[in-house]
């Protein structure tokens, strides 16, 4: 009785997947339907006959008789669909794979962002926490306590935006410097990205406000060899393994020795080309070892402890990297450009 | 600072290279140079030719036409149309076949029909300067067609230093000399002007007041001005300058002006000192006073410009008024002119804070006030003003018939103390005391004795920045070059400055938006809006007059900013900083915000069918989202916050943490943006940055349920008056404890559905932990609800 009945339902498996390839329209797909799973179609008269077996029995023909039925509906309904789509895009009757599949909108981080988050990705592999400090500044913290006096003309190096007086829209990160070490004790170690303002206004290289990033580390026997050290294994991960770092005098009222930090054009590769305007290098941050009058002012012992900082544009970074010609285009928010470059 | 590679050179023979080379080891010195350009190189096909005859030209009064002796042995015709032109004198001449800067290439031409084979040349055509009035004179005999260039030294490279603020004595080509120089101060050398020599300028030495060849001389004010030396010279010539000068004053860009004043310019450029020559004829007295102006005092300086002064600007003045603005800029009133005869040249050392004051609510910078500022080598000036009387001498005529030098605070050397171990320290080499000295005394540093510690090392004057130990450190570093240390990373002790708890909050905001197709905005933080906010004091423009309070509106103006490119489907973030002005008037408060605004389909274009608009549910949807990175977070329909004024009334939301509001969004009402007709609705949201992120440490993981559930539709008819979120409560809390979730399913009004009510189908699921839910346990939930429902709303089954 049951190889009888299983034997039954093999057999219209195979008749049915026989009529369903034969089917040559929509309609002739839902008949095939009714005929062969319907109330009153095959299957059922099949099992109708379930009630005649014992209760061992029964569930090994009901399993076979739902995977025969599983199997037929999946071929129903894919042949209708085939006639689907077919009839919407009225051309031959079988699924036209080569069609575009449906997309969803692809979100994506600014590109300076990015740039930011793998600055400080890598930073925090050396041991950088990432902290933030206020876009809101005192001239005293801005300047003053880091070895900037207002009426020094290392203060003319940035223009600034007043709110009220001795009250300033920060100029660069560095302040962060000071609040960090005012509010813990060393060994210090972190970056602190954020977007400084200056009263330049928009053209295709200045921006009154934009992203800058700044590293602090402090502690007792950090030196100079340290500083350049942590620079340039930075500049080999973010740059690539190739890139050679340069490190040139310059001034910081708060470092000192203060450096320019150069990095072998990533375009021409050193030879010297339009973008590096033929010296081969790109200036990537300023830097140096904290001065020891910005210790004083915070409490540290200048005799005890030692550190470097340094501070850099990821904007510029960004421009450099994918080619960016203005950086205007990075406040412009252009759905057309923010999607190309996330 | 422009440096002339060509003066450079006569200051150190020894100096090798070329002008790049020389800017690569200048760079890695401290002092990069932005650009070198060639000089010269644009007029290399520019001869010296002689005009041999000057003709009327027939068709045009305003030109003439020239016989011109260019060395060819033809003589050549050109016209000219230059006031200036003059038989038998020598001028720059541009040859057929030539170019001039800015790519003018010379061909025969025929002006109003007469033949001109070539060009005569102004100092503008030349590059040389702005002059245009005329034909560029020469003063020098040379023979027709020799090469203009090279006659007048021309073939010279001019360096565009970035000086920092803190190397004044960088300003000057003696002190790019020392620096550039492969042996230092040692190798540099101030060579006699051409026919001239050495003068000797015996500068009597006084303390306040003093006298010289007649002038008195007085510093009233000691604190603003420590020094100041005066010559007079009598008996000069005032006259264009020989070509040499000329020469080396335009290859730094500046623009000759006379013998007199050229020769202060040169010696400023050459030495860094400031120097200035009055016509002693005007001066009242004859009198020199340094004195402070009298407040609302009014002043006619060189250019022309009448200023107001305050009482605290530093002036000089004669027996009777002010003659110049001391530092910043000469008077009309004493200034040298063709008539001039006899001189008083002013070396001064003036005070760089009140210099700058000055110069800075003047807005007037000049190359005076701008060394000044920087701070000028008081022991260099006896040696300036001997200079500058020597080239006026040689370029002017005249002699020097007395000198004086006020000193009445004289400058004493700093002694700075500098440990070697403290270098080591830094640094992380050590060095011998010997090779520390060594490095310093090549830049004029003078150390006692290389052996001891701390070494003890004398400053020279031009060097006030190095005020302290570290900025010898810096010197050491820079003379040896940073290349020359290692690079090393020593194990550090990890810090446990903890990150800021804002980082992680943003992250969570960002995963939001980015899984919901969203792209990341950056905008300024300036905003038009006054209303509560922190007003500029210096603003770049009234459209940028104040802080931005809220994120939204620099959104929505990007969003135009999309539009108007023909982008439609618009959907920008930003986590960005708002700032208020502070209760006590102190420093305005900040605060982080999150905010979005979108506009356009809900996915990308595709073949199956069109996709439909992102609406008012993906804006609540999305405020769900965001709700749930707030402690209590909830949505519910009402005003949108902070952006009640941009969004339109009916479709808002707000957002709730722990019962108050932190957020809201809305459609943006049409008078909020500027959209073109096309554009579907725009919407905003915008929040507070939640302070840290939802703590799950708390969360404990429920079992998974382990019987099946049952599910009940239930179509309901649903008076208007009453929101199904009412609806949904009522289910919740009548269907017992074995309902596990309710939602609706189905929204229908209109046809069948009685004026009034809508049809709303909420889908019941019930469950049971220990046992398979029976038909009859949902038949009498399903009861309780319905009864429930038609007591508390009048609610009944469709």
């Amino acid at each position: 009785m049951v190889e009888e009945l299983i034997a039954q339902l093999r057999a219209l498996e195979g008749e049915g997947r026989e009529a369903v390839a034969g089917a040559g329209a929509a309609a002739d797909v839902e008949r095939l339907r009714v005929d062969l799973l319907g109330r009153k179609g095959r299957l059922t008269g099949v099992l109708r006959r379930l009630g005649e077996l014992s209760a061992e029995e029964k569930p090994v023909v009901g399993a076979e008789a739902n995977r025969v039925k599983g199997e037929l509906s999946a071929l129903l309904d894919e042949r209708d669909a085939a006639f689907a789509s077919a009839a919407a895009s009225g051309g031959v009757p079988r699924v036209d794979l080569t069609l575009p599949g449906r997309a969803r909108w692809r979100g994506g981080l600014h590109p300076v962002t990015q740039v930011v988050d793998e600055i400080c990705e890598i930073f925090h592999d050396l041991g950088f926490a990432r902290v933030r400090g206020p876009e809101v500044e005192t001239a005293e913290y801005n300047f003053t306590r880091l070895n900037t006096p207002l009426d020094h003309p290392a203060a003319d190096m940035h223009d600034t935006f007043y709110l009220q007086d001795g009250v300033v829209l920060r100029t660069h990160t560095s302040p962060a410097q000071a609040r960090v070490m005012e509010m813990f004790q060393p060994p210090v170690r972190v970056v602190v990205p954020g977007v400084v303002y200056r009263r330049d206004p928009f053209d295709a290289s200045h921006a009154p406000a934009f992203e800058q990033l700044e590293g602090l580390a402090v502690d007792e026997g950090i030196t100079f060899a340290d500083f350049k050290a942590t620079i340039s294994s930075f500049v080999r991960r973010f740059f690539g393994p190739g890139a050679k770092t340069r490190f040139r005098p310059s001034y910081f009222p708060f470092t000192e020795p203060s450096a320019e930090v150069d990095v072998s054009c990533r375009i021409c590769g050193g030879t010297g080309c339009s973008a590096c305007k033929g010296t081969g290098w790109m200036e990537i941050m300023g830097s140096g070892m904290v001065h020891p009058r910005v210790f004083e002012n915070v409490g540290y012992d200048p005799e005890r402890y030692t550190g470097f900082a340094f501070g850099m544009g990821p904007g510029r970074i960004a421009m450099q990297r994918y080619g960016i010609p203005d950086i205007r285009l990075l406040y412009e928010n252009d759905v057309r450009f923010l999607e190309q470059l996330s | 600072m422009n440096i002339s590679y060509r003066w450079l050179k006569s200051l150190v023979p020894t100096l090798e290279g070329s002008p790049r080379e020389l800017a690569e080891r200048l760079a890695m010195l401290g002092a990069p140079v932005d650009e070198v350009v060639d000089l010269g190189a644009e007029i290399g096909g520019v001869l010296i030719a002689r005009v041999t005859e000057v003709r009327p030209h027939p068709n045009a009064d305003k030109l003439r036409v020239c016989t011109v002796d260019a060395g060819t042995g033809e003589p050549l015709q050109v016209v000219c149309g230059a006031p200036n032109v003059e038989a038998g004198r020598l001028y720059p001449f541009a040859p057929v076949g030539a170019t001039l800067p800015g790519g003018l290439q010379i061909k025969t031409a025929r002006l109003r029909g007469e033949a001109s084979e070539g060009m005569l040349c102004s100092a503008r055509e030349l590059g040389l300067g702005r002059d245009h009035a005329g034909l560029m004179t020469l003063a020098g005999e040379w023979a027709p067609g020799t090469s203009f260039r090279d006659a007048l030294g021309l073939d010279d490279a001019r360096l565009v230093v970035d000086v920092t603020p803190n190397r004044s004595e960088l300003l000057s080509h003696v002190g790019i000399a020392r620096e550039a120089a492969p042996g230092g101060r040692a190798d540099v050398r101030l060579p006699d002007f051409p026919g001239g020599s050495a003068v000797s300028v015996d500068a009597k030495p006084a303390a306040e007041n003093g006298e010289a060849a007649g002038v008195r001389l007085s510093i009233e004010d000691v604190d603003g001005c420590p020094r100041y030396l005066a010559a007079v010279i009598r008996g000069v010539r005032v006259a264009p300058s020989p070509e040499w000068l000329a020469t080396r004053l335009r290859a730094v860009g500046l623009r000759p002006i006379n013998n007199v004043v050229d020769s202060t310019n040169y010696v400023l450029h050459e030495l860094g000192q400031p120097l200035h020559a009055f016509d002693l004829a005007k001066l009242a007295g004859p009198e020199i006073r340094v004195c402070r102006a009298a407040a609302g005092e009014t002043f006619v300086t060189l250019d022309g410009v009448e200023r107001t002064l305050e009482a605290t600007d530093l002036m000089i003045a004669d027996g009777e008024r002010s003659v110049a603005i001391a530092g910043v800029m000469g008077g009309q009133n004493s200034e040298v002119g063709d008539g001039t005869t006899d001189v008083l040249l002013e070396c001064a050392l003036f005070d760089a804070r009140s210099v700058r004051k000055t110069s800075r609510r003047l807005g007037l910078s000049t190359d005076a006030s701008y060394r000044f500022e920087r701070g000028v080598d008081p022991e260099g000036m006896p040696l300036a003003l001997a200079r500058v009387a020597a080239l006026i001498v040689a370029v002017a005529g005249g002699a020097v018939v007395g000198a004086v030098d006020l000193n009445p605070r004289p400058f004493r050397r700093r002694v700075v103390e500098l440990r070697p171990e403290r270098v080591a320290k830094v640094l992380g080499v050590a060095l011998p005391g010997a090779e520390i000295a060594a490095l310093l005394d090549a830049i004029g540093f003078e150390v006692e004795d290389a052996g001891a510690s701390p070494l003890r090392v004398s400053v020279p004057g031009y060097r006030p920045d190095v005020e302290g130990e570290i900025d010898l450190v810096e010197e050491v570093a820079r003379r040896r070059g940073y290349d020359s240390f290692p690079e090393a990373l020593g194990p550090f002790r990890p810090t446990e400055i903890p990150q800021d708890p804002s980082v992680a909050v943003e992250r969570k905001v960002r995963d939001v938006f980015l899984r919901w197709g969203f792209l990341e905005a950056r905008t300024a933080a300036f905003s038009p809006v006054a209303e509560n906010a922190v007003p500029l004091l210096n603003p770049l423009s009234q459209e940028e007059g104040f802080l931005r309070t809220t994120l939204a509106p620099g959104l929505l103006r990007r969003v135009e900013h999309n539009f108007a490119h023909g982008v439609r489907d618009v959907r920008l973030f930003q986590v960005g900083t708002v700032f208020f002005p502070a209760a006590d008037g102190g420093v305005p408060r900040e605060e982080l915000r999150l905010a979005a605004v979108f506009s356009g389909a809900s996915r990308p274009p595709h073949w199956s069918g069109p996709a439909p608009a992102l609406d008012t549910w993906d804006l609540k949807g999305l405020l769900d989202e965001v709700a749930r990175l707030f402690p209590a977070g909830s949505v519910q329909p009402g005003g949108a916050w902070d952006l009640d004024a941009v969004t339109a009334e009916g479709e808002r939301f707000a957002l709730l943490s722990d019962g108050s509001v932190v957020g809201g969004g809305g459609a943006v009402d049409a008078k909020s943006i500027d959209a073109p007709a096309w554009a579907g609705t725009v919407y905003a949201l915008e929040a507070r940055l939640p302070e840290r992120v939802p703590d799950v440490r708390g969360v404990k993981y429920a079992a998974l349920p382990t019987f099946p559930a049952s599910e009940r539709d239930l179509a309901l008819l649903v008076p208007d008056s009453v929101p199904s979120a009412d609806v949904e409560t009522a289910v919740r809390e009548s269907a017992g404890a074995l309902l596990e979730a309710v939602f609706p399913f189905d929204l229908y009004a209109g046809k069948g559905v009685p004026e009034g009510t809508r049809s709303v189908g909420f889908r019941l699921r019930f469950r049971a932990a220990d046992r398979t839910v029976t038909d009859a346990d949902v038949d009498q939930a399903a009861d309780r609800v319905l009864r429930a429902l038609e007591e508390r709303h009048g609610v009944r089954r469709r």
